[in-house]
């Protein structure tokens, strides 16, 4: 009765009939990297008047990594969207400039000190970079039809679960900060949940294609809305359930919020039924009221939340400190490497928004914003594009997860909404979200390409016998 | 049949346009609408740091400064150093991460940090051109000379000197004994900082006291001049007029006597108000001020500043003349006893007026007020009377008879060969039980004066009226002669 298959949309542009140049992805990177070549060397103007140390290197080697990452795009992906890559790029760039900029206050506190020198995050954070981009050249090797990863439904589903759950083995996990969502491997530590993050919405469209016309279909009348009916009320709860017990075992606010957030957000786009986000708000504000009054770790995020100068010296620490870095920062900044953003805790990683609040101002912060809305907004343009259901969920849940994860760190740090930890996409120092989100660029060039192509190429699909694809 | 999801895509859509509306909105209020009430939060302590990553600006005196930041070598980018140690901390105060700040340092804070929103265009600028922006100086009117000597000359001695330009009002010195050493305040190593204060802080000669404008003493005998003016300005004396002057009288309405010191009469029981004044005569002034009453005392001492405060910028201790005396009281307080209670500016400020014709002038420490690039932030200061105590005429007349003191009365030890000195002596008792304290205030040259001096030395031996011209006038000399250029 259904299909999974859609008619490509209208568009005025018209899918292309030949191989694009990418000619405007190449300018805008261009563009990207002389946002961020120009702050990183800011730092060094403003700090001494010079190059910073080993400026010409760095600036060869973004250079080089971000064209030949244009050019395995071009190679790879060449009728994908061309504003994705220079725009993560542009934000990649701002992010090692800031942490640099951290770096170098963190040498001036320790040489006033006379201490010995800390290991700068910079070049690592350069190195992770690097490690995206090679991982976004292989989701677009590996994964050539975006529809492949359909045949992996239920495996992602128990990947994205294993790395949900892999910080609470022991031994294997550590706590940082009171949450217990790090791993520890040797010497290397990361974040599973940014890789889950990937895995849990692979799985949550494939599982959705197939469902969504039960879960669309039954419904019953609760408080004069559709809703579903009991019995297929079942997969969401489920995930209401994991997002608890992520909240109660890692005590991770940010991640149960995202996944819940997710989950609902794809079970309405897939099935268009309002009853689901009505049951998930339901489910969210039981969720939220069960974790206020059973943790204390989460009545103090919400107590600061509200009154954040109540407790400024402890509790309110971190919060008080963003909302002063930010208010110092006023409309123009302070300038890099003109103000303070070390006295906000965790600035290069959790609250580097505040650092570019307060040196780029609220000017560079809306910009930044911005940037992160045009990827948004690409991210649901590629989703509008998709030719299958599939693609279509799979590039929605990429782009909302984006969006989701910004308002939740941005809404924390400006004290909009409580304060939880989630790192800012490409901004944020640390691997695991580094890595995972050029892999969701990756993923959704791949979707964006195959949408865009002429002919795309027919791939059988094994998992679901429903679903036929009419080539054009 | 569901439909190709480009619905519920558009309006998943729409919700993250306002999640991102929302967040836009928010630090629209944190950076702007609400960024000058995060910044005046008490736990905001980010214009403590960027006034210490400042070059601080100077106090000067003359144009030498003392109070200078150098590059500092611990937590702070810069430090606070006091070249002259102890000398100038009457004026310039401490700068302290931990303790805060006093005297000029708080005072002419917006300035020496460049803070001041004048600064703001200079600053503007500074930011074009990439230069670090430092903060302005201060210039004080202090007399270096005058400064020093009046420090040397109080050393073993623990009280104040404050010297005033008659004709401004400008302090030329302000000394304060004992006193500390601000640098181990302003320390780069708290510890050092924190040491220093605990040692500061238990001393009970008090060196961080201001004694020259915080401390409040009764004046003594130095009072007499403010009652020797309310006699002449009355009309009902002269210095001729011959006033009662027995070994002791009864104050009126008591029991009470009120002695010479010596326990002797003046001259032969009655005295001229020339002589009066020459050797100090309590029953004589006394006897004055039982006649004109406490009313007109109050009227004479308040028009010299009395109950009045006065910023030089740092607030001076109100100098302090009882309302509603009775005649008793009033007898009292004619000497500067009861609870009269005088500054050393105070009492710098009467004789500075006699000097002046008459005219107190508005005492002020800050000459001007100088840019980061030493151009005046604002004109220098120009004198500020603050009223006519007297009649020029009547200014003239104690002028002659407060040389006559140094010449042949009580203060013969401030005599100057060649200068004309005019000045006065006191012995003020405190407490039952407690040593008294010795006062001289004196200016010159007489007929033109430069300098008007008051020093008060705490802790002498009786009260007997040689202390003041012992132990004071030899400190005021030493000013003067440094005014002078002798």
């Amino acid at each position: 009765m259904s299909t999974a298959v859609i008619a490509p949309p209208a568009r005025t542009d018209g899918p292309p009939t030949r191989r694009p140049r990418r000619s405007a992805e190449l300018a805008l990177i261009v563009l990207a990297l002389a946002v961020g070549l120009m702050a990183y060397a800011q730092v060094g103007f403003s700090n001494g008047g010079i190059l910073p140390q080993h400026f010409v290197p760095f600036a060869v080697g973004s250079t080089v990594a971000a064209l030949l990452a244009h050019g395995m795009v071009r190679w790879l992906a060449p009728y994908s969207d061309q504003v994705l890559l220079p725009v993560a790029l542009a934000i990649n760039g701002i992010g090692l400039a800031m942490i640099h900029r951290l770096d170098v206050a963190a040498d001036v506190k320790a040489a006033l000190k006379g201490q010995p020198l800390p290991r700068p995050t910079a070049p690592t954070q350069l190195v992770w970079t690097v490690l995206g981009l090679l991982l976004l050249t292989a989701v677009l090797l590996l994964v050539r039809d975006p529809r492949v990863l359909q045949r992996f439904t239920y495996t992602a589903m128990i990947i994205g679960l294993a790395l949900l759950v892999l910080p609470l083995v022991p031994g294997l996990g550590v706590t940082i900060n009171g949450a217990r969502i790090w791993v520890r491997l040797g010497g290397l530590s990361f974040q599973p949940a940014e890789i889950a993050k990937l895995a849990l919405i692979v799985f949550f469209a494939g599982y959705l294609v197939v469902k969504r016309d039960a879960l669309a279909v039954a419904r019953t009348q609760f408080l004069g809305v559709d809703v579903p009916r009991g019995r297929d009320l079942g997969p969401i709860l489920v995930a209401w359930l994991v997002s608890v017990a992520v909240l109660v075992f890692e005590k991770d606010l940010g991640t149960s919020l995202l996944f819940f957030g997710l989950f609902v957000a794809l079970l309405y786009v897939a099935t268009g039924r309002r009853g689901w986000v009505v049951i998930g708000t339901f489910l969210f504000l039981v969720g939220s009221t069960l974790g206020y009054y059973a943790f204390a770790h989460v009545r103090v995020r919400v107590d600061v939340w509200l009154h954040p100068f109540a407790d400024a010296a402890n509790t309110g620490y971190q919060i008080t400190q963003s909302l002063y870095g930010l208010a110092d920062g006023g409309v123009l900044g302070t300038g890099i490497g003109q103000g303070t953003p070390d006295l906000v805790p965790y600035a290069k990683s959790d609250f580097i928004i505040s650092a570019v609040g307060e040196e780029l101002g609220l000017t560079g912060l809306m910009a930044l914003l911005l940037l992160y809305a045009i990827l948004v907004e690409r991210g649901l343009r590629t989703a509008l594009a998709a030719r299958d259901v599939f693609g279509r969920l799979l590039a929605c849940g990429l782009a909302f997860v984006m969006g989701l994860q910004v308002f939740i760190v941005v809404g924390g740090v400006t004290n909009l909404i409580p304060l939880t930890g989630l790192t800012t996409p490409f901004l944020s120092a640390g691997g695991s979200s580094m890595v995972a989100n050029w892999m969701v660029i990756g993923l959704l060039l791949r979707v964006s390409d195959n949408a865009r192509r002429p002919t795309p190429t027919p791939v059988p699909i094994t998992d679901t016998a429903m679903t036929i694809v009419v080539p054009r | 049949m569901i439909g190709s999801l480009a619905g519920t895509i558009r309006r998943l859509s729409v919700f993250l346009a306002l999640l991102f509306l929302a967040l836009l909105v928010n630090i629209n209020l944190v950076q702007v609408a609400r960024s000058s009430n995060l910044a005046s939060q008490p736990g905001n302590n980010r214009n403590v740091i960027k006034e210490y990553g400042r070059e601080r600006g100077p106090i000067l005196v003359g144009g030498t400064p003392v109070a200078v930041s150098v590059a500092g070598k611990g937590r702070l980018k810069f430090q606070r150093t006091y070249p002259d140690g102890g000398l100038y901390v009457s004026a310039t105060g401490f700068y302290s991460l931990i303790y805060g700040r006093t005297g000029i340092e708080r005072i002419e804070n917006p300035v020496l940090s460049g803070t001041d929103p004048r600064f703001s265009l200079q600053q503007i600028n500074d930011l074009i051109a990439g230069r670090t922006s430092k903060g302005g100086s201060v210039l004080l009117t202090i007399n270096a000379k005058a400064q020093r000597a009046a420090a040397n000359a109080m050393k073993g001695h623990v009280g104040a000197v404050v010297a005033i330009q008659p004709s401004t009002g400008a302090i030329l010195a302000l000394v304060q004994s004992p006193t500390f050493d601000p640098n181990p305040l302003a320390s780069n190593d708290s510890g050092v900082e924190s040491a220093a204060w605990a040692k500061l802080i238990g001393d009970p000669a008090k060196p961080l006291l201001n004694r020259p404008l915080a401390e409040v003493y009764p004046p003594g005998s130095t009072f007499k001049l403010v009652t020797l003016t309310a006699a002449l300005s009355s009309g009902q004396y002269t210095t001729t007029t011959l006033i009662p002057a027995p070994a002791r009288i009864r104050l009126p309405g008591s029991t009470a006597t009120l002695p010479n010191d010596n326990n002797r009469r003046c001259g032969n029981g009655q005295v001229t108000l020339q002589v009066a004044l020459e050797v100090s005569c309590n029953t004589a002034f006394a006897n004055v001020g039982i006649a004109l009453g406490g009313d007109a005392l109050l009227a004479q001492a308040e028009k010299f500043g009395f109950n009045s405060s006065f910023e030089v910028p740092m607030t001076a201790a109100t100098s302090r003349f009882p309302a509603d005396l009775v005649k008793a009281q009033a007898a009292q307080s004619a000497i500067g006893q009861y609870d009269v209670r005088a500054t050393a500016l105070q009492m710098a400020m009467v004789a500075a007026a006699i000097a002046n014709g008459g005219v107190v002038n508005t005492p002020y420490l800050v000459q001007s007020v100088l840019g980061p690039d030493l151009a005046p932030l604002e004109p220098p200061a120009v004198p500020r009377p603050f009223g006519a105590a007297m009649t020029p005429a009547i200014a003239q007349e104690i002028t002659q008879m407060m040389v006559g003191v140094v010449d042949n009365g009580t203060g013969t030890n401030a005599q100057i060969p060649g200068v004309k000195v005019a000045g006065k002596t006191g012995t003020a008792e405190t407490a039952p039980g407690r040593p008294a304290d010795a006062w001289f205030v004196s200016f010159g040259p007489a007929d033109n004066a430069d300098v008007a001096i008051a020093v008060v030395v705490e802790g002498a031996p009786d009260s007997g009226p040689i202390w003041g011209g012992r132990l004071a006038a030899p400190v005021a000399k030493a000013v003067m002669l440094a005014i002078l250029g002798r």
